[in-house]
């Protein structure tokens, strides 16, 4: 099983791939998660009615498979709009939007479940609606979206293998290429696997510590 | 001072408060009772800003909670409000919960919010537990630390809304006596109340609310020993 082809520059070329999964995925999470929390807040402040656009225009990128997004991102750039945007740069807008839509969900959830007593406890102390925001919905909304939030993260991980529809070398991507050239699958898929196991891991552990360091309260 | 004049109130067809006047001095224990949905929760949460009226004025110390100038949340400085529900700040310790605002609205420094902090907690009896969280606490001591929080905003006017109704009867003596407390030291007080001997031992006036009226108010010997109104004996008849 282990009489293989695979040279260390193959697996070089498999970790390159990595990289670029960890850049595309911290970037989309990192952008999706500000413009996410941006989404909830004026969701949960305009109510369900007036930010109806809003919810309308992020259920399409919650809706639409990823892989029709990224191709039809990606003709609409070039052909429409003229911009002459590298693979890279519509994917990450893609999988940035993608995550905003799903991280608007958690926070307006993680909002709504701060019971509107304890909210109100905070203003009849005299705080603004930004400081009840800053020190009482904000710490206790990110408790309950924790969990949620590193399933969106590790879930864009895993779904960034589709930006290969846009000329992005990803790490499944990789793999691929070598399957092609090695025709060892089982043997590559499994490194594959075992890179993206290495990725999600201290993500997940990182979950696990905050829950328990939280549950104190 | 808090003067409540003509004050109405609806929520979408159903007016809760229909016309209230009643005017609260410094240093008075205002104990206000009635049958559920009288309008007594709306009376104190209207009081603080934290509900609009729909016509009448209330004024505390001069100035008009609901006008469109009032700067509430610096009012809301000076009227302290504890609720049934005790409403810690679950992920803040005792003693943050205390500090928060006084930090934060005050702008006091940590120091100086903590030395008052720990003042008004162990005046509630809570000077061992700065460092807990509120899970740990049981609901009686959660309820005095809310007092001990709206406390440390040194209030001028403190509103209780049946801050005991949701203890085990066996932890209501103790909130009743940090009230008690309160009251012998002079604070300027308003308790919507369903606990008619604290109302009878505590208050300078009680007050009858009944489907969004004050029925009547006067002196609790007087309220309690001659009610006027036939629904005043009724009710009191009723909860004795
Ligand atoms: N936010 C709200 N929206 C709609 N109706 C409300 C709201 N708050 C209170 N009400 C209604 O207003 C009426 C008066 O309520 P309020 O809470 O002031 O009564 P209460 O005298 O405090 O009663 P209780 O003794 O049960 O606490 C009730 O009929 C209640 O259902
Ligand atoms: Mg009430």
């Amino acid at each position: 099983m282990f009489d293989t082809a695979l040279s260390s520059s193959d697996l070089l070329f498999l970790a390159k791939g990595a990289g670029m999964t960890i850049i595309v995925t911290v970037i989309s999470v990192t952008i999706g998660t500000v413009l996410g929390i941006l989404f909830g807040v004026i969701r949960v402040q305009l109510g369900a009615v007036l930010s109806a656009p809003l919810t309308f225009f992020l259920d399409i990128f919650r809706s639409v498979p990823l892989l029709i997004q990224l191709v039809l991102a990606n003709a609409f750039m070039g052909m429409v709009l003229r911009l002459q945007l590298s693979g890279f740069t519509v994917a990450c807008m893609v999988l940035s939007l993608y995550t905003a839509a799903y991280c608007s969900e958690i926070v307006r959830g993680s909002i709504d479940a701060v019971p509107s007593t304890t909210r109100r406890a905070a203003r009849s102390l005299g705080m603004s609606w930004a400081q009840d925001m800053r020190y009482i919905v904000m710490p206790l909304a990110t408790r309950v979206a924790l969990p949620s939030w590193i399933g969106l993260a590790l879930g864009v991980m895993k779904d960034s293998a589709l930006v290969y529809v846009v000329q992005v070398t990803e790490l499944l991507k990789s793999t691929q290429i070598l399957i092609t050239r090695l025709q060892e699958p089982l043997f590559l898929l499994m490194i594959c696997g075992a890179f993206y196991f290495l990725i999600s891991f201290p993500l997940a552990r990182f979950g696990g510590y905050l829950e328990k360091r939280w549950s104190n309260d | 001072m808090i003067e409540i004049q003509n004050v109405r109130k609806s929520f979408g067809p159903l007016e809760v408060l229909k016309g209230i006047d009643l005017t609260v001095q410094r240093g008075e224990v205002l104990t206000v009772i009635g049958g559920s949905g009288s309008g007594k929760s709306t009376l104190l949460t209207c009081i603080n800003g934290l509900e609009p009226i729909h016509s009448g004025k209330i004024l505390v110390d001069g100035t008009e909670v609901h006008a469109k100038s009032t700067n509430l949340n610096k009012l809301r400085q000076k009227i302290g409000i504890v609720f049934q529900q005790w409403n810690a700040f679950p992920h803040l310790t005792v003693l943050e919960n205390v500090t928060l605002s006084p930090r934060k609205v005050l702008g006091m420094g940590k120091a100086e919010a903590e030395v008052i902090a720990e003042k008004q907690l162990k005046h509630v009896g809570l000077g061992d537990k700065l460092s807990t969280y509120p899970s740990r606490l049981s609901g009686g001591q959660q309820q005095r630390m809310a007092i001990a929080r709206a406390l440390a905003m040194s209030p001028d006017y403190m509103l209780f809304d049946e801050v005991t109704s949701a203890l085990d009867p066996q932890l209501v003596g103790e909130v009743l006596e940090t009230l008690k407390m309160l009251a012998e030291e002079g604070m300027t007080m308003i308790c919507v109340t369903h606990e008619m001997t604290f109302a009878r031992d505590v208050s300078d006036r009680v007050a009858y609310f009944h489907q969004g009226i004050m029925a009547e108010i006067g002196a609790p010997d007087q309220l309690f020993g001659d009610p006027q109104h036939p629904e005043t004996r009724r009710f009191l008849a009723s909860v004795r």
